[in-house]
């Protein structure tokens, strides 16, 4: 015993101080490399992006163009440029950062790899609304946006309501939300958010069949996930929902770490998980949400953004990188989507529907009993 | 019962429960400070409630909890976390996580908003791996780890947060008994975190151990308080033993006046002799059943054992 308090332990000639040291040397240089990684790569897609594909521009141009010069015997550069190439790049960073940041929160508050604000019905219900608004009252632009994200907060609490514990089940006791904890902790969740996820599609499908012929054509490209309708007006409104929320959200996904543990060693750690809990889903949902109404639902984006983020950086969950990658991943799927097959320009959406369902079904798998 | 001098925890009046159903109290109850108390009992008498009341998991149907002689009501959840400090029964192991990582989350009531780490949450993690043994395998996955092994990575956790108090609900379950004894061994080794050694930190420990110096340059120990279901484990390790039956305080004090014949059968429904341990001298129960008692009487066997070795049962008295 005494041995154990005095004796400094060694390990391959090294002490505890020097071990425990090196290894958070190491974890913190993984981190900020891949962060850097993530932010160069995300800089490069954007600039090829711009640059390249259909109508090539030179990089002196670009700068030229944004200076606000003229380019001789190139008129219509301006334009292509300005109100075409760099709002699609600069919209899918944005709603890929806070799809990313909003899996990231919904992944770290439910402790299920499949919980993502895209498969618990957010996305849907954003989508839903906005669709609606748009079949009933001809609502469209900044009505659509705001409707978008009421529909993304009220799927969040209708699945949350309806997933709480009863009165009489054990752990719905605290003011502080017993009953909370245990609604974000359980199945429950998952399963009612898949359920309300496929009412979303359906209440999408038959408000489609109300619109006009005009509407349905812009409504059926903007439900599929397209980055052709975004304007500089979508644009702002998504860039100070971002600017405001991705800091409270990292804040909130740091508060959660404890949750990762159980509910009751959150407890013991000082942390409050249902109550932080609520506050990072309604955070999430809100990114989603606006994500969703500047360019419709980005299948999966949410989804994968965590897993990968959380490969990169060598398990160690991370908000910054899981919105990084979540604004890569949207970046080069709108960029192959639009110019890599040949005259087809499918909408972003489905690329990445298509290429998330896979590495949906590798997560399902790698879900073996045991490893949560 | 016998009021302690100087308690780590006061409770008064405290009653517990989930929904609509009270399941401990009202309970009266001292925990002394820098001492190992054990709390035993049968399945479902509210021990883990207790502690849970104790991390303000839920919340106190009514009366009061003093810690450190401090009342809890309004202490700031944060700040609470870095004066007690709990191992749960089955918390979750995440994914692909190092030993190191793992422990590093015990530092969290000690960190700012955004988690960033410092010189002292490096040394603390330094010292609860060096203290459980893990040093050598800071670097493994946690589910690659033994039973044993997990257990410690766990307990060091708790460790690395660096609180006078530590509850540790059944921290010996799933464990072989040579593993059991280790742990709780160290539990009972624990230094309080807060009082300052006179020697270094961490790995700086000087050898200044010469002639003359003994017990007395032991540092503080920390206050521990463990639920147990082995009960010689209990006898063993325990400075001070509770006896919970159906959510009150049946006896406290030491091991000795606390594992008695009488009372195993009065909380466990446990008939059972309890002989002393040769070595260490602290009671050791064994369990009879009627069969075992007939067929001893029929072998002409004494059932009662030799008055050498019986512990003198404690008066009822103290106990209540």
């Amino acid at each position: 015993m005494s041995a154990v308090l005095e004796t400094p332990r060694r390990a391959g000639g090294t002490t505890a101080l020097e071990t425990v040291r090196d290894l958070r040397a190491r974890s913190t240089r993984r981190l900020s490399f891949v962060l850097v990684g993530l932010a160069v790569l995300l800089v490069l897609g954007m600039g090829v992006r711009v640059l390249l594909g259909g109508y090539t521009v030179a990089i002196p141009d670009f700068f030229a163009i944004l200076a606000g010069e003229r380019i001789e015997g190139a008129a219509g550069a301006r334009f292509i440029v300005l109100q075409e190439k760099l709002p699609r790049a600069v919209a899918a960073a944005l709603a890929g950062a806070a799809l990313g940041a909003s899996g990231a929160l919904f992944r770290r508050t439910l402790r299920n790899p499949l919980a993502s604000p895209d498969i618990l019905g957010v996305t849907q219900g954003a989508a839903a609304a906005a669709v609606l608004v748009l079949a009933a009252g001809g609502v469209r632009g900044a009505g659509m946006a705001v409707a978008a994200l009421i529909g993304g907060l009220a799927v969040t609490a209708a699945v949350l309501l309806v997933s709480m514990p009863g009165r009489s089940s054990r752990g719905s006791g605290g003011p502080a939300g017993g009953g909370l904890a245990g609604a974000l902790g359980g199945q429950r969740f998952i399963v009612a958010g898949i359920a309300v996820a496929a009412l979303g599609q359906a209440v999408v499908a038959s408000a489609m069949l109300a619109l006009s012929q005009h509407d349905l054509q812009a409504a059926a490209v903007w439900t599929a996930g397209s980055l052709n309708a975004v304007t500089w007006e979508r644009i702002g409104y998504l860039a100070v929902t971002a600017a405001v929320l991705l800091p409270v959200g990292a804040a909130l996904h740091a508060a959660l770490s404890p949750s990762d543990l159980g509910s009751d060693l959150a407890h013991g750690l000082g942390s409050r998980p249902g109550r932080t809990g609520l506050g990072a889903l309604g955070v999430g949902a809100l990114l989603a949400a606006a994500a969703t109404a500047a360019t419709g639902p980005l299948a999966f984006v949410a989804l994968l953004s965590t897993p990968i983020a959380r490969g990169l950086t060598g398990g160690r969950p991370s908000l910054p990188a899981a919105a990084l990658t979540g604004a890569v991943i949207v970046v080069l799927a709108d960029f192959l989507a639009a110019e890599a097959l040949g005259g087809v320009r499918l909408p972003t959406g489905v690329l990445t529907g298509a290429a998330g369902a896979p590495l949906m079904l590798w997560l399902l798998m790698r879900t073996r009993m045991g490893v949560r | 019962m016998a009021a302690h001098p100087n308690p780590a925890l006061t409770l008064r009046g405290v009653t517990l429960g989930y929904g609509e159903r009270t399941v401990v109290g009202p309970v009266d109850l001292d925990i002394p400070a820098a001492q190992t108390t054990a709390i035993i009992g049968a399945n479902g008498c509210g021990k883990s409630t207790l502690l849970r009341g104790l991390t303000r998991q839920l919340p106190l149907r009514s009366g009061t909890v003093e810690v450190l002689g401090r009342s809890v009501e309004g202490w700031p959840a944060r700040d609470y976390a870095r004066t007690v400090a709990l191992l749960p029964q089955s918390p979750v192991a995440p994914e692909g996580m190092s030993v190191e990582q793992l422990v590093d989350r015990g530092r969290h009531p000690h960190r700012g908003w955004f988690g960033s780490s410092s010189r002292m949450d490096t040394e603390a993690v330094a010292r609860a791996l060096e203290l459980t043994d893990l040093v050598e395998l800071a670097r493994r996955d946690i589910t690659e780890l033994s039973g044993g092994q997990r257990q410690r990575a766990w307990l060091a956790l708790v460790l690395a947060q660096q609180t006078p108090v530590i509850l540790l609900d059944e921290p010996t379950s799933y464990l072989d008994l040579s593993h059991q004894v280790e742990l709780m061994d160290l539990v009972r080794s624990l230094p309080d975190p807060t009082v300052p050694t006179t020697a270094g930190t961490t790995a700086s420990t000087a050898p200044s151990s010469t002639a003359g110096q003994g017990e007395t340059e032991r540092p503080r120990r920390a206050t521990v308080v463990a639920v147990l279901h082995e009960l010689n484990l209990a006898a063993r390790t325990a400075d001070h033993v509770i006896a919970m039956a159906d959510g009150q305080v049946a006896a406290a004090g030491t091991p000795t006046e606390v594992l008695t014949p009488d009372l195993l059968l009065e909380v466990f429904g446990l008939d059972a002799d309890v002989v002393r341990d040769p070595l260490l001298g602290h009671p050791v129960v064994l369990p009879r059943t009627a069969a075992d008692r007939a067929s001893a009487q029929e072998r002409g066997l004494v059932t009662e054992p030799p008055s050498g070795d019986t512990l003198p049962s404690a008066p009822r008295e103290d106990l209540r």
